[in-house]
This record gives C-alpha cells, structure tokens and sequence, in this order.
C-alpha cells in the first residue's frame, strides 16, 4: 500500500528534507524566509523526523540534566512550521529513494514526491566493537531519549564510566556527575580532548577535571565488558587493569548517518560520509547533504556552525542564490564541568615552521598558548584551558590575519605584566565573522543599523547574531555598543516624563538628599504630579532607604494598587491573600485556620509554586478582618503584591530526606526571615536545596543556595517566568555567616543600581563585567561599599513590621479598606460562579444572565447583601 | 440625603484622601472621588467609578498623575489613563469616562448626578 502525500501544486517547487536535527531546521528556516520575501517562487516544503519531536538543541543537550526540559531544549514548534505552511511527518524514518520517479517512501509506506531532496540525516554514536557492549546498561549520548534512557539508569546505579574522552564525551561525564554518579572517563589516547588541545593544555584540564571529582583513565583500551562484583558490569582493560561500573556510556566519536545514501546509490567517501561540492549537491544533482552526514572535501564537520553554514549553501543553490560552502574554522570555546576551554585553528602547531608561546600558572591552573606563523605575522591557532578570556580576541586576529602586535606573547600574558591593550572592536575589519553559527559579521550588524535597527534586542531578532549557541553574546555587545558611541545616541534613561533620572539616580537623590516624601522628590528634582511609573518607583526608593510603613499618608498616594490595598488586585477588582509561610513550612493548626477563613469568607483556595497558599476573590472591605483572624493567628503578611522578597522555596532537606547533606529548610526559614519585606527594583525569589538534586529548583531563581558537604553554594541571578535563566554560580562551600553577608551585598547592590522592573538576571547581564564584576565587588569587596550595603541592609533588617499588622491598627489606615465611603453596600459587580467545588467569577455573559434572572424576582426586598446572594443565585445558576 | 439646587451632599472633606481617590455611591452609581494637591491649591474631580476596559468598579483605586499638564487617573488593572477634567481615555479615543459636576460646601462634598 502506497499513498503519495504531497500532490504538485501548480508551479511550485517540491522539497522533501530528510531529517530535523539542529541543521535540517536551519535548512527550513532559510526556506521560510524565501517564502516570506516577496517574490513569485513559492516552495512546498516537507519535513520527515525519524525522531518523535521537532528539532531541538543538541549542544546543551546536558542541560537536560541539570533541570532544563525537551520543551525547553526545543528550537521549534508545531505551529511555527503549521504557520509557514511546512508539512512535517515525526517517526517517519525513510527507507527508500526512488531517484527516477523522484520520489522517497518512509517505514510506514508513505510516499513523497520531490523536485530537491535534501538529506540532513545527522550522525549516530561510534559503540567501539568490544564484546558485551550491547548490555542494557550500556548507553550513547545523543537524543533525548538517548538521554531519558541514562536518566533512568542513572537512578538504579552508583558508578558510571564514559568511554571517550573528547569534548562530547566529558559533556557526557558531565551529565552523569549531575545525575549523581561517581564519575569515570575512560579514554584510548594519553590524554583528553587530544583533537582540539594539545599536550600541556590536555594535562591541566585532566587536573581540573580531576579536581572536580570525576577520574580520568587515559591510554586504557576495553577489551571486554563482563558481570562485575561489586558493580553492575566490570570493564577489562588491555593492560590487564579492570574498572567497575554500574553503566557505560559510549562517546567514542560519531560516525556519519549515510546509510539511506549508500543503499540507494548516492556516492560515499572512503570512510563514510555523502560526498558533496560547495553547493552542498551529492552526485545526484537533485540530491543534497548538509551536516554531519556531509563529505567535503574529504572532512566531516561534527560543529553545528559548519552544518548551519551547509544548509545555508544548499537553500542559496535551490533558489538561485549564489552562497557556497568553503570549509569552516572550528575553532570551538566552551565551559565542561565549569572548566573554560578554548581551542583556535592549527592548535598542535602542525604548520611547517610554526612557533609557540606558553603560559602556565600552576597554583591558578591557567593554561594558555598561541601557535603563530614562522615570518611572527599571523596567528595560527591557540589553547586555553581555565580563562578563555582572550579567546574573542585570539580568533579575530586568526579569523582576519590581523597583523601580530611586536610582542605577541602580550596576547596571553595576564592584565598588568606588559599585556597589550586587547584588541579593540574597532579595529576589526567589517569581514570579521562576530556570531559564527548564524554567520553574521560586523558589516552584517553595521548594516543593521542602517537600515533602521537602534538597539541590542534589534540587532539580535534582525541579524539572529547571538541566538545560536550564545558564545559571542559579550563580543556582540561591545560591537553594538561601539557602533552606538559613534553614532552619538546617548541612550535615554529617563523614567519617566516627570523625572529626567534613571532609577540608580533617584535612589542617590533620595539618599543623598535625606529625602523623605514623594512630594519633596517632585518639588526638587521632578515636574508634574507624577505617574504610575514614577510614583511606586519612589515608594520603592524610600521604603530601601527609610523603611517607613508605607501606608503612611505621606506615602499611601504612590503605591500601585497592589501595594496600597495590600494584596493582588484580579481581573474583578477582588483581592487574592497570601500570607507568608516562611521555607513552605507551616503547622496544621495555622492549615487548618487558612482553610477555616477560606471556608468563612467563601474564597478560592490555591497552592502557589513559591509553596504558599493562595485565597483569592476577598473584596477590599473584607481584607481588613481577613487579615484580623490570621495575624491573630500568628501570621503576617507575605508581601505578594510587592516588589519585594517574594518567598524562600525549600526542600525538606536533611532532616527527613535520606540524601540531604543540610538542613535546607532551617536555612530557608531564617533567610526568609532576614529578607522578607525588603523593597527592590523587582520582585526577589530565593530557593535552598539540602543536596545537588536540587528538589528546591534553587537555580531558578534570583538567590539559590545548594547545600554541600562543606557548607552551602550560592548562585545569583537566575529567573523563571518569560525568559527563564539558570543562577550564575557565585561562590562555594560558605558557612551560614559568609552566606548572609554575600547576599546581603548582593541583594543591596541591585536595590541601589537596578532599573525600574529589571529582575537581577538582566541587571547582571548590563553590569559591564556581569557576574566576574558582581564577585568582585562583593567577595573582594573592590568598590569598597562592602560594609555601607551590609549596614543599610540590616537597618532594612531591624525596621521590619508586618504591613497588614500595622494598618488593621490604625484606624486611618483601615478606612482605607472601604468600596464606598457612604455606604456599607458592597459592589454588585462582584459576582460568582461555582466550578470544581469553589468560587470563581462570574463571565460577562453569566452576569448578564444573573441580571435577568434577578430583575425577573420581586424587587421588594431592598439588598443590603446583595453580593452574598449574588453569589448563591448564581451558582444555582451554573 | 441633603438636597439644594440638585446637589447632593455623599461625604465629609476629611473622607477624602489627598492626590489619591475614594468611591461614593449614589443612587446605585458609583461615583470616583479625587483630591488633587497642585501648585495651585486643591481641585476635586468626580469620574464614574468603572473601569470600561478592565469591566469592573475600581478606578478610585487607581493612581492619580499628569500627562503633560493634563490630571489624569490611571486604571489599577490595565494601566490606561483617564482626563480627570473630560473623562477621555488617553490610551483609547473612543472611550470615554462619566463626569459628575462636584464642589465642596462647608466642608462637605457635593454632587450632581447626570445621565
């Protein structure tokens, strides 16, 4: 049985492509946009995946394990490709190309015409042939299922060894140390990563590595995987030495996946590989290869920026375009296991009369080399291992045969000890490539701006540049804020039409200035009566800095709605209450009073994701005696309407959990407790996990801390919500005192210099210098503001109260709490419905409804509760 | 409720919070009240209380500021903002709030209903 799928429309040109890796989606992608440029070709596209789901990102495939899921490792979506017209087919594996009839069949029989067929079919594990390796512990690495296989092994095992000690394989190694396993790498050369590093480089990255808790095997050939005895399987080396472990994982290399090719005639190299020239055309002259499936010129290129650059070649070929594939640079700077490895052009300095300059610093573990030309004019190649630092620089002068400065060792050599001035952008040629996966050079970006482009955000969604695999994001900052300074744009920081001052400025006014009220704000520095951008900005500013209840009437006009009612306004003008419940622990006793006020005031009931509760749907005039019965009850508020600390996520830590290395939740009480009420730029959230399972998802979050054997690792800066981002690590192995005094820093630092609204990712990412500046401001203490931010921050400490306390108090502030200041009627617009046994409100239409139904009743009884009634009609409604 | 000449008395001066609103009901109207402090004295504004984009009665609780010279009241649900003096949307030309004529008579704030 054979269908044929897609039928000829018209003149339109058929594309079938083979396969949706990382470089058979960028292949599409170079389709879509002919298909959106206004021209006349119009081409229908096919897709067919063996695998189960659309391309996603294979070079962070490790992140997997350290919390990121397949939908976040995704690069598209279904209805990205329904909504460019892209038909795609997922398990649909190809087992025939019919190169007269111009067509390909898949597994299942389905059969689809061609005009171009594009072969992106990607590379498959080498499994070296050693007998037993086809054990059920004994895994690859290279899919995601690939990946949920090693997860679920890794649960039932101790020991895990990766056979292969290249840049894939210590990714691999990096997977399981993450997953929890004592670590092995096995590897048949003397040393590590031995095709990009040489031999200096490969020891100080096997101490480093070492030093990270994972061994390192080297010269160790497997000759047999047999029952072990204190493990799962016992690895029998050549030299008679044997190693247990509870899993393998091979990561001896790739082999390209040309099987389709090679069964249906399509020429292959000597040693594998679909020839192809530099249109990317195999000898069919219908038929293309792009990626790591791809021969050219008798090399495979296993990097994601060649196989980008292949697809681009094979997409310009189809519509007439001229760009071709000349080889590539795999020059390549990554970060394995935290330790920065960097390695540029002709690394081992194979050129014929090449000279070297080494540097080492033993008690730093800092290598670095440059390989340059016999005449000393141009740089060849490089290594660095432990401070990739000068890498951007190294690969211009590489990339654009920049002329070397007259001492080129300066190049490597630390800041301070005759270093040369690092090479400034602007002496870049245009042709310098800045972002190399999407191939973008500094004339693409200079362009950019031309033809209307004004900021960093433009350039990156205009050019792609940065968006690969994101190696260039500093590099490409400094080119546009170069290009920026010439074109004298002095960028903008106003807040507001009403103070011609960036937030940092007004936080100094006020500090500076011993100002108190919003009023004296405007009246010295400002115009106007001010707006809703400027006036909680203030509010923010002075309760850092004074700390003052902020429902006093000097300040009770400036908060947003959140904060002056004290809770979160819904889509009905009800208010939702959260009280905090400090690390998520609370007694059954203050349970069992949260769900008796739900129950007495009739509210919806929802556990948050901070591990608090949350009651929604109360009206303004019954938080006052909401709060009443629960600050009796020995709550306070939790501050959810503020932008303010948030709450602190724990998991149970040490105390109950058989893993926990800490008591997470103590911890997390007591700096919830030190932080809470604290006013910032943005709200802050904190998590602390007892071990490096990290069930407390602490890296998503603004302050994480990861307890260890040693003490506690803190991270800043990470975030969920629009555009999530894991925590930078920040320091390691603190004791609770140093703990608290680096966040206190960090935390004061971005109350004092934050934007309006900038969460403490994106205010790191604009500091110049991002997280190496914010360790050195707070751990060296370089500015010297160490001990002025611990002081104010424990004056934020010391003049904590509980807001909701403090107004139910005040009978000024409880009038507040009122819909109608003549009435004690409530607001007829409030209407609820009832859905899954609780309260929710009432749509237009169900209101409507309500109405009717109402009006048709006797109008005799005049409703002093009508909101109660409303409430009851219409969930007798439902 | 005190009637002379249609206006109708709903509150003290001392009810109302200055550069910040209250709300009044009046004939089931509710009815925004707002006490600006500028540099030339104190003004009151009375606006209808519901929020037309947002569909609920909360604008008294929103915040009060200027564009330019013009004194507005800024929605607490979506952010747009209201002429205190015509009651036209700033964000959205063809809405528009309710305006009630307001005054303050020894010491107690008055209103005209309209519509």
């Amino acid at each position: 049985m054979s269908d044929l799928i897609n039928v000829h429309n018209g003149n339109n040109m058929r594309i079938v492509v083979v396969g949706n890796g990382m470089v058979g989606h960028h292949f599409v992608d170079q389709l879509i946009q002919e298909n959106n440029a206004d021209n006349n070709t119009q081409l229908d596209v096919v897709v067919l995946s063996a695998e189960p789901r659309l391309a996603y990102d294979r070079v962070h495939l490790s992140e997997y394990f350290s919390g990121k899921t397949a939908d976040e490792l995704a690069l598209t979506t279904p209805e990205y490709y329904q909504a460019h017209n892209i038909k795609f087919a997922l398990n649909a594996k190809v087992i025939n190309i019919n190169k007269l009839a111009k067509t390909v069949t898949t597994a299942v029989g389905e059969v689809f015409e061609y005009d171009k067929l594009v072969l992106s079919t990607g590379s498959y594990p080498f499994v070296p042939p050693i007998p037993g390796n086809d054990q059920p512990h004994c895994l690859v690495y290279r899919t995601i299922e690939d990946l949920e296989n090693i997860s679920a092994s890794s649960a039932v095992s101790k020991v895990g060894v990766v056979v292969g000690g290249g840049l894939l394989g210590l990714e691999a190694a990096n997977a399981l140390k993450e997953a929890g396993l004592q670590t092995h790498v096995v590897e048949f050369a003397p040393q590590l990563m031995a095709v990009q590093v040489d031999n200096g480089g490969g020891r100080v990255l096997r101490s480093k590595i070492e030093a990270l808790g994972v061994q390192v095997h080297t010269q160790k050939a497997t000759q047999s995987i047999e029952a072990g005895e204190t493990c799962r399987y016992k690895m029998c080396f050549a030299d008679g030495e044997v190693l247990e472990t509870d899993m393998i994982l091979f990561s001896a290399g790739i082999r390209p996946q040309d099987a389709l090719a090679r069964e249906f005639d399509i020429a292959i190299g000597e040693r594998g590989g679909i020839v192809v020239n530099d249109q990317c055309l195999t000898s069919d002259a219908d038929i293309y290869a792009i990626g790591e499936c791809a021969l050219w010129n008798n090399f495979i290129f296993g990097l994601v920026a060649p196989g980008y650059t292949m697809a681009r070649a094979a997409a310009s070929h189809i519509i007439g375009g001229d760009v071709t594939f000349q080889g590539a640079d795999m020059s390549t700077k990554l970060k394995l296991m935290g330790v920065e490895v960097g390695s540029i052009g002709d690394a081992h300095a194979r050129t014929a009369g090449a000279l070297c300059y080494t540097y080492e610093n033993q008690p730093l573990e800092v290598y670095k080399k440059i390989v340059i030309d016999g005449e000393q004019k141009k740089l060849l190649g490089a290594v660095l291992i432990g401070d990739t630092s000068d890498y951007d620089t190294l690969l211009q002068y590489a990339l654009n045969d920049i002329e070397l400065p007259e001492h080129p060792e300066s190049l490597i050599l630390p800041a301070g000890a005759n270093a040369a001035p690092a090479l400034g952008v602007d002496a870049f040629p245009d042709t310098a490539t800045i972002c190399s996966c999407h191939n973008v050079s500094k004339g693409d970006i200079i362009e950019a701006f031309v033809t209307g482009s004004c900021n960093l955000g433009d350039i990156k969604s205009c050019t792609k540049a940065s968006t690969g695999c994101g190696g260039c994001t500093a590099l490409l900052k400094t080119v546009v804020d170069s290009e920026l300074t010439k074109r004298g744009v002095e960028v903008k920081k106003d807040i507001c039409e009403h103070f011609a001052y960036s937030r940092q400025e007004m936080f100094h006014l006020v500090k500076v200035g011993g100002i108190k009220t919003f009023d004296d704000l405007i009246d010295k520095h400002g115009k106007g009566l001010g707006c809703e951008i400027c006036k909680p900005v203030t509010a923010s500013i002075l309760a850092s800095v004074w700390n003052d209840f902020v429902l006093k009437p000097d300040h009770v006009s400036l908060q947003d709605t959140n904060d002056t009612y004290l809770g979160n306004m819904q889509k009905d003008g009800t208010y939702s209450v959260v009280p905090r419940i400090a690390g998520g622990e609370i007694t059954p006793e203050k349970l069992i009073v949260l769900g008796q006020v739900a129950k007495d005031y009739k509210l919806y009931t929802k556990i948050t994701g901070g591990q608090r509760i949350d009651l929604f749907g109360a009206r303004v005039d019954q938080l006052p005696a909401i709060w009443q019965t629960l600050i009796e009850a020995g709550f306070e508020t939790g501050h959810a309407y503020a932008k303010s600390l948030r709450t602190v996520k724990s998991c149970v830590g040490s105390t109950w959990c058989r893993f926990g290395v800490q008591d997470s939740v103590g911890q997390a009480i007591e700096l919830e407790n030190r932080y809470k009420g604290l006013r910032a730029p943005h709200k802050i959230k904190f998590g602390v996990s007892g071990c490096t399972r990290e069930c407390a998802e602490a890296q998503s979050k603004d302050i994480g801390i990861i307890a260890t054997e040693n003490g506690w690792n803190l991270y800043v800066c990470g975030n969920g919500g629009m555009k999530p981002r894991h925590g930078d690590l920040f320091a390691t192995d603190l004791d609770t005192a140093t703990l608290v005094k680096y966040i206190d820093r960090v935390l004061m630092f971005y109350v004092r210099t934050g934007d309006r609204l900038q969460r403490t990712s994106v205010w790191m990412e604009n500091l110049e210098g991002g997280l190496a500046y914010l360790q050195q401001a707070v751990i060296e203490d370089s500015l010297g503001l160490g001990e002025e931010l611990e002081a104010q921050m424990q004056n934020v400490v010391d003049t904590y109260q509980c807001e909701w306390k403090t107004a139910i108090e005040n009978e000024q502030s409880r009038k507040r709490f009122r819909q109608f200041v003549n009435s004690d009627k409530s607001d007829l617009n409030i209407v609820f419905v009832e859905e899954r046994e609780q309260i929710r409100p009432a749509t237009e239409s169900e209101k409507e409804l309500f109405s009717q139904t109402k009006s048709s009743q006797s109008q005799s009884s005049e409703s002093q509760s009508s909101e109660v009634k409303g409430t009851e009609l219409a969930i007798e409604l439902v | 409720m005190n009637t002379s000449n249609n206006w109708i008395t709903v509150c003290s001066d001392t009810d109302l919070v200055t550069n910040s609103g209250v709300c009044a009901l009046l004939n089931e109207q509710q009815i925004a009240l707002f006490k600006i402090k500028g540099v030339n004295g104190e003004q009151i504004f009375a606006v209808s209380n519901w929020d037309p984009i947002g569909k609920a009665n909360v604008l008294y609780r929103g915040l009060v500021g200027s564009v330019e010279n013009v004194k507005v009241i800024i929605s607490p649900l979506y952010k747009q903002r209201y002429c205190l003096e015509s009651g036209q949307c700033l964000d959205d030309e063809t809405i528009k709030l309710l305006v009630y004529p307001v005054r303050i008579e020894q010491n107690q704030v008055q209103l005209q209903l309209v519509g």
